[in-house]
């Protein structure tokens, strides 16, 4: 998990969005947030901008029996001083997004 | 009888000391100026007299989370339950020095502000993920609840299967809607108060006695 979290937060702060297509469980969200905090510096990175949208279905029997929580459909993360959303709808996320 | 009386004596002392390890860490989450740190201090004043720690309207006034052990809540009904208060730092992905000068502090203070601030959500995520047993989870009802922040925070807490009440704070503010809070998070308990003018905190202390308890 760490792997993961390091390196989405390595690409974020070279100044790339990331779109996770699955997604983050809420562990790796929590995780996220953290190490985002201990990388923040004066003047340089300022942190992130994310937006997520929920799984479209609630899980079904089979999934909450194996403890599986529902999994997320799409993910976008990028640098909070270049990416701000706008707006989020329910299949449409608006976006702004200024380039360095 | 006297050894009887000595025996009962003992194992309720036993018993005491047994549940009174075990009680409660309530921790009240949020994203900043929510009114986390208001609402820790009226809980601590009601229940104890004292106070927690000094509020202000610029973000991340609260930098360290603030520990009040053994609160003891009573609600109507008899029932207590004994509890300690986490009050957190304002969670939220991105702080930036510079939005502290807006509120006219100098630079140095405000690039330390916003480090410590930094320290203290990490720990504060930290400290969810591995010390607390409930959760209060304070919202601006003035604000739009459907923040990324409040519903990656609201996973993550029932991720961990924890026992949450959601606050929609500020009811006392001309421009609160605290039913769009209700409509957000319909799976949680939702209670509508004013921290700052104490409007329904009893209902509060209701709801922390049947939930937390």
């Amino acid at each position: 998990m760490m792997e993961k979290i390091r390196l989405i937060l390595d690409d974020v702060m070279e100044g790339n969005i990331v779109v996770l297509e699955k997604g983050l469980a809420p562990e790796e969200q929590s995780k996220l947030i953290e190490i985002t905090m201990r990388e923040i510096t004066p003047d340089g990175f300022a942190g992130i901008e994310m937006e997520t949208y929920p799984a479209k279905e609630k899980p079904g029997f089979l999934d909450r029996l194996l403890g599986k929580s529902s999994p997320t459909r799409l993910t976008v993360i990028g640098p909070a001083d270049q990416l701000k959303t706008i707006k989020k709808e329910k299949d449409f996320i608006t976006a702004w997004v200024s380039s360095r | 009888m006297s050894f009887l009386f000595r025996a009962r004596k003992k194992i309720s002392k036993f018993l005491k000391a047994f549940f009174s390890n075990r009680q409660s860490r309530i921790g009240i989450y949020g994203p900043p100026n929510a009114g986390k740190t208001t609402l820790a201090n009226r809980i601590v004043r009601d229940w104890t007299g004292d106070a927690l720690g000094p509020v202000s309207e610029i973000p991340h006034e609260t930098r360290r989370a603030r520990r009040k052990e053994g609160i003891v809540i009573t609600g109507n009904n008899g029932g207590s339950i004994t509890i300690d208060i986490v009050d957190t730092p304002g969670v939220t992905t991105k702080i930036d020095y510079k939005e502290f000068i807006e509120y006219g502090m100098e630079k140095d203070e405000a690039v330390k502000r916003a480090r410590e601030a930094t320290e203290g959500v990490a720990e504060a995520m930290h400290w969810l993920r591995e010390d607390i047993n409930g959760v209060i989870y304070m919202l601006d009802s003035t604000l739009d609840p459907f923040m990324q922040v409040n519903i990656m925070m609201v996973g993550i807490i029932e991720s961990r299967k924890l026992p949450v009440i959601i606050v929609a704070n500020k009811i006392d503010l001309p421009d609160a809607a605290p039913q769009r809070i209700k409509s957000a998070f319909p799976q949680h308990p939702v209670i509508s108060i004013s921290g700052l003018e104490g409007d329904n905190v009893e209902e509060l202390y209701e709801k922390m006695v049947e939930y937390f308890g």
